[in-house]
Parts: C-alpha cells; sequence; structure tokens
C-alpha cells in the first residue's frame, strides 16, 4: 500500500471528514487545529503525554493469549489487547488524557464532554479531577436513567452532569447539547470529544492519541508470537478503539483489518447500529461520513444492547477505510455478543464491556474456520463491570 | 434581476430596511406553514427565511430546536417545505423566500434535485447552516446554475481571511450573526455590530442583516440604523409556540410592531 497520510489539510478522508459547522464555531476549531498542529510533535508536550499513560493509565496495556477459548474454537489463536486493564476501565482515557493536556497548555480551565454510557464521560471527570478543572458532562436523560452508577461515578469525581432533554434525549443529542455549550463559552472551555467523529481536527486528534493502542501491539506482537496477527478486530460504535488499534497497521497489506458493528435485535429489524453496514453518506456532527437515516436525510434512533455502540454516525476515517476496501465492517447481534460476553467470563476469567463482546462475537465466528497457526488480535476495549445491570436483566435477574 | 436583488434594490430607493421573519415549516402544524407565510408578509415581512426542520439542530437554542422537533412529529420533510413554498407562490410572487436548514436533508435529496425543485418552487435562496464556505464549493456551483442564491453567516469570530471567502462565494445578501453562542441568545451590543458592519462592508457589497438577540421593536429599531435588514427567529418563533392555534394573527401583529418601529428609523 502507498503511504498512508490522510487526513489532508482540511480535515478529508476521500469525501468523508472536513468542516461541516455553523461559522460560529469555525474561529473555535481553526484554534483547536492550530494548538494540536503546533503541541503534537513538541517535547514537552509528548513527554508529559507519555508519562500519563504510563503512571497514571497503567500502559502498556498487556496482551493475553486467550488459550482456553481458542482451544474451544480448535482454529485460529486469539489474543486479547488488554485496554480493560487501563485505569478508568476502558481506552476512553488514552484520549481524554491528549485532550486536557492540551486544555491546560491553552490555559482552558473548563472542560466539557458528551457521553453515552458514561465511559467517556467517566474518563473526562477523573483527569478534570487529576488536574484540578472544572467539568461538566452532557448526558441523553434516557441515558441518564440507563446509567445511574457511571452518573454518580461522574459525581464523585466532582463533575456535573446534565441530563439532556431534547432529540432522542440520548448520545447524539449530548453531543449537539456540548457543540452548544462550546459555542458559547469557548473562550474558556475546552470540549473534550470522545470519539473520532465530529469536526476537523477531532477525527484526526482522538485518532492519533488512540493510535497508542495499535502501536503498542505492533511491537507487541512479534515479541509475542514472533509476527503480526492475521486479522484485528475491534467494534465501532464512533470507531475511536478501532481506528487506535487499526491505524498503524494500515499500511501492513497482509493484517486484515475488521471492524464490528452492532446489529442489535438483527440488520433486519431495522433495530440496530451498524452504521457502515446499514447507513448512506450525509452530514451529522460537524462531518461528512455513514449514517443511519431515514428517506428525508433525518436522523434515525438506533438501537444497540450496549450503549457505547448505539451511535448513528459513524467516524470519517472508518467510512474512507470501508469504501477503499482496507477494512472490513461487519456486525454482530446483541444475542451473539452476549454469548461471547458470558464465553469470554467461564473460559479466561475476564468479564469484557458489552461494546467489546461484539468483536469478540464475530472473532468466535471466524476462528473455527481458520488454521490452528493463524493469529486474530481483539482490542478488548474495555471492562464489563459496567454492565453487570444490562447482563443481569437479560439473563432475568434483577440485583 | 432575482427576488432578492429586486426586494433590496427597491427598500433601497425608499429608504428602508429589509424585516426578514424566519420560522420553522410545519410548526405548530402541516397546515400553517403558508399561512403563517402570508401573515408575515401582511405584518411587513419583507424576506421570509423558512426553516427546514432536522432531527438534529446543533447550532441553535433551545427554542428553535423545540419548533423543529414539533414539525418533525408532524413528519414534515424537505418535499413538504419547498411544495409549501410553490403553494405560497400562487398568490404572492414578489417576497422572496430564502430556505434556511442543516446540510443532511439536502444531501439526502441530493443537490442537483434540490436546486430543480426548489427552483421550481419558487425557492429564491438557501442558507445551509453547515455548509462553511469551506465545504460549500458544490452548492453554490449547483444553486448559481439554478438561478438560486446561498446566503453565508459571519460571526463575530470569522477571520479577515475567510471573509473574503465569503464575500466571494455569498449571493443575495449575508447575514451577521451579533452574538457567540445559539440561537435564541441573550443580549446584542449595538456599537460593537455598527463597527463589525462597517468592516465587513469593505469586502462585499451585498446587503448585510443582522440577527441573534433582536427581540422587540427597539433592538430592531436600533439595528436597522446600521444594518441592510434585520432578522428575527427565536423570538417570532416563541410567538408561535405560545399561541399555536391563534399564530397568523399573533406573527402578523408582532411583525407590524417590529416594521413601524424600524420605519421610524427612515432615513432622511
Amino acid at each position: 500500500m502507498r503511504v498512508y497520510d490522510l487526513p489532508d489539510a482540511k480535515g478529508h478522508f476521500g469525501p468523508y471528514g472536513g468542516v461541516f459547522v455553523s461559522e460560529t464555531l469555525i474561529s473555535a476549531l481553526e484554534d483547536l487545529k492550530a494548538a494540536y498542529a503546533r503541541f503534537k510533535d513538541d517535547p514537552t508536550f509528548k513527554a508529559e503525554f507519555a508519562y500519563e499513560l504510563k503512571h497514571y493509565v497503567g500502559r502498556p496495556s498487556p496482551i493475553y493469549h486467550a488459550r482456553r477459548w481458542s482451544e474451544h474454537f480448535g482454529g485460529a489463536q486469539v489474543y486479547l489487547k488488554r485496554e480493560d486493564l487501563n485505569h478508568t476501565g476502558a481506552h476512553k482515557i488514552n484520549n481524554v488524557i491528549g485532550q486536557a493536556l492540551l486544555a491546560r497548555h491553552l490555559g482552558k480551565p473548563r472542560v466539557i464532554a458528551e457521553t453515552g454510557a458514561g465511559q467517556h464521560g467517566v474518563a473526562a471527570a477523573t483527569i478534570a479531577a487529576r488536574y484540578g478543572m472544572e467539568c461538566v458532562v452532557y448526558m441523553g436523560s434516557e441515558d441518564v436513567k440507563r446509567q445511574a452508577q457511571n452518573v454518580y461515578r461522574m459525581k464523585l469525581l466532582g463533575a456535573t452532569v446534565v441530563p439532556v432533554e431534547s432529540g432522542s434525549k440520548t448520545l447524539k443529542d449530548a453531543l449537539n447539547e456540548a457543540m452548544r455549550d462550546w459555542v458559547t463559552n469557548v473562550e474558556d472551555t475546552f470540549y473534550i470529544i470522545g470519539t473520532v467523529a465530529g469536526p476537523h481536527p477531532y477525527p484526526m486528534m482522538v485518532r492519533d492519541f488512540q493510535s497508542v493502542i495499535g502501536l503498542e501491539a505492533r511491537e507487541q506482537m512479534p515479541e509475542m508470537t514472533g509476527r503480526q496477527p492475521d486479522a484485528v478486530l475491534a467494534c465501532v460504535g464512533g470507531g475511536s478503539n478501532a481506528i487506535g488499534i487499526f491505524h498503524p497497521y494500515i499500511e501492513y497489506e497482509n493484517v486484515r483489518l475488521i471492524g464490528v458493528e452492532a446489529a442489535g435485535h438483527g440488520l433486519e429489524t431495522g433495530k440496530h447500529s451498524a452504521t457502515l453496514c446499514a447507513g448512506r453518506s450525509g452530514v451529522l456532527h460537524g462531518n461528512r461520513t455513514y449514517l443511519l437515516q431515514d428517506d428525508n436525510g433525518q436522523i434515525i434512533e438506533t438501537h444497540s444492547i450496549s450503549a457505547g455502540l448505539d451511535y448513528p454516525g459513524v467516524g470519517p476515517e472508518h467510512a474512507w477505510l470501508k469504501d477503499i476496501g482496507r477494512a472490513e465492517y461487519v456486525a454482530v447481534t446483541d444475542d451473539e455478543a452476549l454469548e461471547a460476553f458470558h464465553k469470554l467470563c467461564r473460559l479466561e476469567g475476564i468479564i469484557p464491556a458489552l461494546e467489546s463482546s461484539h468483536a469478540l462475537a464475530y472473532a468466535a465466528k471466524l476462528a473455527p474456520h481458520m488454521r490452528k497457526d493463524q493469529i486474530l488480535l481483539v482490542n478488548l476495549s474495555g471492562r464489563g463491570d459496567k454492565d453487570m445491570h444490562t447482563v443481569a436483566e437479560k439473563s432475568g435477574l434483577k440485583f | 434581476m432575482s427576488r432578492i436583488a429586486a426586494r433590496f434594490d427597491k427598500l433601497r430607493k425608499e429608504g428602508r430596511k429589509a424585516l426578514i421573519p424566519f420560522f420553522t415549516a410545519g410548526d405548530p402544524d402541516r397546515a400553517s406553514c403558508v399561512p403563517l407565510m402570508h401573515a408575515l408578509v401582511a405584518g411587513g415581512a419583507d424576506v421570509i427565511e423558512l426553516g427546514v426542520p432536522f432531527s438534529d439542530p446543533m447550532a441553535d437554542g433551545p427554542v428553535i430546536q423545540r419548533s423543529s422537533e414539533r414539525a418533525l412529529l408532524h413528519g414534515v420533510s424537505l418535499h413538504d417545505v419547498i411544495n409549501w413554498v410553490a403553494e405560497f407562490r400562487k398568490t404572492d410572487n414578489e417576497t422572496p423566500v430564502v430556505l434556511m436548514g442543516y446540510a443532511n436533508p439536502v444531501e439526502s435529496m441530493g443537490l442537483e434535485a434540490f436546486a430543480k425543485v426548489a427552483k421550481a418552487a419558487g425557492v429564491d435562496g438557501a442558507l445551509v447552516v453547515d455548509y462553511p464556505p469551506e465545504e460549500a464549493e458544490t452548492l453554490v456551483g449547483t444553486l448559481d446554475r439554478a438561478g438560486l442564491d446561498t446566503v453565508f453567516l459571519i460571526s463575530p469570530t470569522t477571520s479577515d481571511a475567510r471573509l473574503k471567502q465569503v464575500a466571494a462565494l455569498g449571493r443575495g445578501y449575508l447575514y451577521y450573526v451579533s452574538l457567540k453562542g445559539v440561537t435564541g441568545a441573550a443580549n446584542i451590543d449595538i456599537a460593537d455590530v455598527s463597527r463589525r458592519l462597517e468592516h465587513i462592508r469593505t469586502y462585499t457589497r451585498l446587503p448585510v442583516g443582522v440577527g441573534f438577540g433582536i427581540r422587540d421593536g427597539k433592538t430592531a429599531h436600533a439595528i436597522a440604523q446600521v444594518a441592510d435588514a434585520v432578522v428575527i427567529g427565536s423570538r417570532l418563533v416563541q410567538e408561535i409556540e405560545a399561541a399555536p392555534a391563534d399564530a397568523a394573527v399573533k406573527v402578523r401583529a408582532f411583525m407590524a410592531d417590529i416594521r413601524t418601529a424600524m420605519d421610524a428609523s427612515k432615513k432622511k
């Protein structure tokens, strides 16, 4: 493959990405772009980022050979990139630290964030506590109800959680509201977006911060197995954990990249969040990308058992990787994800997040058809502690 | 000459300023759109900015968000809005109508198709909020070929380099957003607006309208002293929200008050 150096200067990945925002937000984004360009290669900034990742997050995250699970398939060997072992329990913290450091260098005392399941909100609240910043988290009022524990966690950390009552009262509406806050308070406020979506430079910046996952894996895999994996799998909602592990592998043409979306009740039912598998191109939240929308271009409500995948858009770089055929995108249902969730608990003693369980479920489909010397690397993007309620309810239990 | 240019021309000769109301098509209900447009004209509107509802109105404050949600509850689509303009045109062939909304419904219809049906219906221009000039060249080209104006926003934070870009791409008139933040926000600083307009006019000969924060006759009067047009959105939508059954009467009276206040500032 030729050198891959997207996005272009205006934030485009082919026809996707870009800056589709109202004039009122342009100067804030231009300032952010300039700030990121100034700091991203700055030795002090890089050293601070590396220090935090090592001593606060606990990086590098290990790679673990899931031997019993692999034996169970009788095919490919499955390895897990253990982002679940990070401080706060998921990959989200990598990006939040990068952006919070940037906020600090820009002298912005207030950070805001949007959150769906609450993982990004918790990460933002955590880092705001660590740096002594004011933190406001926007969360759809439906999600506030569904994720009471994470709401409390954010409050414990000193953040203010604002329930959003507009639209479908979920993640996309929280993002709209955070943007409105940002445009009004841009002088003292830094908006920490949680995924590789939004207007340029966010998709690029978040990708760069999350690429630590793939950069580590690229070193770790040859050390452990003598070579790179045959395929890398990750779940895709907005797509930040996936782009984080995919990006350093894009130029490794022999490594298949497989993004796994949430098929919810099944693609045919319409109740899913499989944007790349079932959506079409459009403009939302500041970028052009695949969207789940109706015939009139209105964004439709999505479904997934995992709140973190429940989003009607997807990062523009994924849209491009799909179109050029460099990455494949598939979808697994709620039930398939749950089955993989239980299997990993029982066979490996690891409780995965429901989001990550989607990637595990697709590995479970592939592995039996592969040779025993072949290798799958799955990004275990988060731990499942937050999902106890959902899983218990599915099993007919109540706490 | 386009309806927009003709209207600004006429106003200039009369020494008056344009009054541009905004409301969301299909709010409070589908049947009210065309009557509301006529009521606005009867109250003294010069150009109508007709809002196309969108599920995710990121640049709007709560008032316009709610109006968009109400319209979507009635299933209002971009096609509906264009059809209502055609209906309006049956009895009003002079008042310019600009569709204002977000990119996705337009992209979903397709730019070419949109330009064609909008022109045929008697639409005069479009303001796509989330198409800044950087992303709007295709739109402007397409609308130009169809004979439609592309209206752009300018904000207090727009740099000179971008003012140049907006001036090159903008058609019909420019819309200066007088405040930071979303639609429906608070107070307006007249002296500051006046300075900014002077600066903007060194880049363009297009008429410049001012919106965001204009709530009553007094602010409209003050803005009419310095701008070519006064845009009123959220405050008007509040009238509709407060009295949905009576909206046409209310908006006509509200417009007439603003009109009177503005014309009291007519240049000697």
